[in-house]
């Protein structure tokens, strides 16, 4: 499968994020996999004319284009010309190649919450128009429209996230080249299911505080970071907590909250990302699969039944009370 | 005289495009264009200031921890905030991991695969220049990029992920670490170290950290010209003469890298002159950006960063670039690990700079260099963390005040300023280490440091995307998305 890179209005950490793919030989791991690099901006040879020559061959059909990959935001400013973000030495906005690029390709997936919704680039007053390949924020549309569809009939798969977790792209990218993957296999914002079906919240390793409402005050404290320090893990589409990442780690585990980055809009969320909007002392965010009165009732039940050890843990930074050690066989 | 548009420029990070004027087979003059706007600066007008610690590491992928730490600081500044010592040495781990890292990926995947590059062919070395060094099948690109993964691994215990770590706060790391943690980090570090001691040095870290002149430099090159990745270099720099290729400004600049909890740094900062071979103080009060050739809003005068103004003016006549044209005292300087090891005192590469001035070969070398003195500094301060003290205090942040935040990124000196009205950010204002580097002409017309460096490349003939200018430019190792945010 004949894979292109491209990065626009991004950061480039989606391709870094890349190479720290789980696997003791990335370029074999993908080489076996099936996948061709045809160009990536961080890791080919291919320089200045050489590059152009090779997108003017994808153009002109003389090589073939299996994937389209997307990182980054597209910059329509100023005024829809693009000019916020030129394809070096062509002379023309890399929008233009976008559009013109995915009109080839069998595939086109959006690499990172940028090219999929438009991302943080598209925060503020968004000073450079920025947007998805086929979403603006929650809105279909982007750069190539609500009815775009590539070759193979699919809309842009949207491998969201800020950046992008390594293996949702690997996979992802695999899949493709087995011929393993089809329109079911897509959540409704167009994101693989494989990781769009579960919850941050899952396999979190401050569930214990969470059933016990026993929840951190300051960074840096082991609690439950729902209740005041903004995290939104409860309601965010991501495996983090299961598929986890540089070995071992997800923001929570890391000591910070979710931010909610595979959602479209994450990067306004409207309140400081790290304190919890509150309606008379209750979250707003709630988990949207429990009746809200519910979710109130039990909270304060097991709020009033804490146990010490676990009351007292959310506030530290390391265990200051431990679980203790009975002398009795447990039943 | 001819001209010659290069780009795209790929293995930097971001988008980068060179125009040369070239004459008898020689750059006379350049130009350098970062041809991508994102606007961070803007989009951070009006946000609560804590926030700024969601945006800034999405400045870069690359870097994304130097943009918390310079971010954190400036915070800290604002609020007058001290991080406890575990908080210190939590979060000098987590720099120097990414620092490390970039290091790492900018000398294996990003700078010695030119030497792979067909162009090479009739030289002795060449073949084992593709066996090691060619991106798709290199032997040791891929090794490299084995023992990268592994190796940001420590990032997973130490800040939750990378890149986009969000456990860096003024006050110290989210992230405390046990006893048994700190074993199994430890172990980490020794087995970046043994890579690096099998396949980049040959040698031990020591030995190479204990080279004090360019004699015992070549002494211990001559020993084994293959032998490990560094000496094959050196045998290409004697080759290729990449000792005189890409000249600098001569004068080179460093904040001061990790801090340390009594006061001071690891690698302490300041300005260095290759005409007087020492160390002066800095006074960043002296810092200024001058716009005139970016397509930037520009005043009257180049205004210091707390002042600073980034607006959008795409069709300004006479600019070329987004990027602003920081001085220090009014004068072009070069930042990164070379700038660092000469601050700091590093022997051999102030030999080699005494002689060479900045260029391509001394400015990989510092590089590796700082990959053999900042590994063991790691194992210090994962040996000097007390697991059962705090590792952050909390933010309290007034609602009008100012902050700076100086640190450094692998690719030299990245600084951000804040102005806080209201409990709200009025102005955020960052210079990148490749804003310096790769700065355009200020009003006076005086070139960037790279724009100097450029002229008097070699060209040859037919060449569309110059080979020494390639290893020109990734020599400074740029990162475009940082210096236009």
């Amino acid at each position: 499968m004949n894979v292109l890179w491209l990065q626009s209005g991004g950061c480039g950490g989606c391709s870094m994020s890349l190479l720290c793919a789980d696997t003791t030989d990335f370029q074999g791991h993908l080489r076996d996999g099936g996948v061709n690099l045809l160009w990536h901006p961080s890791l080919s040879m291919a320089s200045g004319e050489e590059v152009i020559a090779l997108l003017h061959s994808v153009l002109d059909g003389g090589t073939r284009l299996d994937a389209l990959c997307v990182e980054g935001s597209l910059l329509r400013g100023p005024h829809g010309t693009g000019r916020f973000h030129m394809l070096a030495g062509t002379g023309l906005p890399m929008i233009h190649w976008v559009r013109e690029l995915a009109a080839k390709a069998a595939h086109v997936l959006a690499v990172g919450s940028c090219a999929a919704w438009g991302g943080i680039t598209a925060g503020g007053d968004n000073p450079t128009d920025a947007c998805g390949l086929q979403y603006e924020d929650d809105r279909l549309g982007g750069l190539l429209g609500a009815d775009f569809r590539s070759g193979s009939g699919l809309p842009v798969i949207n491998i969201a996230g800020c950046p992008t977790h390594p293996s949702w792209v690997i996979d992802t990218l695999m899949a493709l080249a087995a011929d393993g993957f089809a329109a079911d296999d897509l959540d409704p914002l167009n994101r693989p299911r494989f990781y769009a079906d579960q919850l941050v919240h899952h396999g979190c390793t401050r569930n214990e505080y969470y059933e016990f409402k026993a929840s951190a005050e300051k960074p840096s404290d082991l609690g439950c970071m729902m209740e005041h320090m903004g995290c939104k893990g409860t309601q965010v589409h991501a495996d983090c907590n299961t598929r986890l990442w540089n070995g071992e780690g997800s923001c929570t585990r890391g000591g910070y909250a979710c931010i909610a980055c595979t959602e479209p809009g994450f990067q306004e969320p409207g309140h400081p990302f790290h304190e919890t909007p509150k309606l008379a002392g209750i979250p707003i965010g709630l988990p949207t699969d429990m009746p809200k009165a519910w979710f109130v009732a039990l909270a304060s039940l097991s709020k009033s039944a804490t146990p010490k050890r676990v009351k007292n843990n959310a506030v530290a930074d390391h265990l200051v009370v431990k679980p203790a050690v009975r002398k009795t066989r447990l039943k | 005289m001819s001209r010659l548009l290069v780009g795209p420029f790929n293995r930097v990070e971001g988008d980068l495009e060179v125009s040369l004027d070239i004459a008898d087979g020689r750059v006379t003059s350049a130009q350098v264009n970062a041809t991508m706007y994102r606007g961070f600066e803007q989009i951070l007008q009006g946000k609560a200031p804590h926030d700024a610690l969601v945006y800034v590491p999405r400045i870069c992928g690359i870097c994304s921890v130097s943009q918390s730490v310079a971010s954190a600081r400036a915070l800290a500044d604002l609020g007058g905030i001290a991080m406890p010592a575990n908080g210190q040495h939590a979060t000098n781990l987590i720099l120097a991991t990414e620092n490390l890292a970039d290091h790492l990926t900018h000398f294996y995947l990003f700078f010695m695969p030119d030497f792979a590059r067909p162009v090479y062919a009739a030289h002795p070395w060449h073949a084992e220049a593709v066996r090691r060094f060619a991106p798709d099948h290199g032997e040791q690109v891929r090794a490299a990029t084995a023992a990268r993964q592994r190796w940001l691994t420590l990032l997973g215990t130490l800040g939750g992920k990378w890149p986009h770590t969000q456990s860096v706060e003024p006050g110290g790391s989210t992230r405390a670490i046990d006893a048994a943690e700190r074993v199994r980090l430890l172990a980490k570090v020794r087995e970046f170290r043994g890579f690096l001691e099998r396949q980049l040095f040959a040698a031990p870290l020591e030995t190479v950290a204990a080279l004090e002149t360019e004699a015992a430099l070549w002494d211990w090159h001559a020993q084994d010209p293959l032998g490990g990745d560094l000496r094959f270099f050196l045998t290409l720099v004697r080759d290729l003469q990449l000792d005189t290729l890409g000249p600098g400004p001569g004068r080179y600049l460093s904040y001061g890298a990790y801090a340390q909890p009594g006061g001071g740094w690891a690698l302490p900062g300041g300005v260095w002159r290759t005409q007087t071979g020492e160390v002066e103080v800095l006074n960043p009060r002296v810092i200024t950006e001058d716009a005139t050739h970016a397509w930037l809003a520009h005043a009257r005068e180049p205004l210091h960063p707390l002042h600073g103004i980034t607006r959008p003016e795409p069709d300004k006549p006479g600019a070329y670039t987004w990027n602003k044209a920081p001085r220090l005292g009014g004068q072009v300087v070069e930042t990164g690990a070379i700038a660092r090891q000469l601050t700091s005192g590093m022997p051999l590469v102030r030999d080699a700079v005494a002689r060479h001035g900045g260029t391509v070969y001394t400015r990989v070398l510092a590089r590796l260099i700082e990959l053999a003195r900042v590994v063991p500094m790691m194992e210090d301060w994962l040996q000097a963390i007390r697991p059962t003290e705090a590792f952050c205090v909390p933010t309290t942040l007034p609602d009008e005040g100012s902050g700076v935040g100086l640190s450094e990124a692998a690719r030299g000196s990245l600084g951000h300023w804040l102005v806080v009205r209201r409990g709200r950010i009025a102005n955020y204002q960052i210079v990148a280490p490749t804003s310096w580097n790769f700065s355009p002409r200020d009003a006076a017309g005086t070139p960037g440091a790279l724009e100097q460096a450029l002229v008097d490349a070699p060209v040859r003939e037919g060449e569309q995307t110059p080979v020494a200018v390639q290893h020109i430019v990734r020599s400074f190792d740029p990162c475009m998305v940082c210096t236009v945010h």
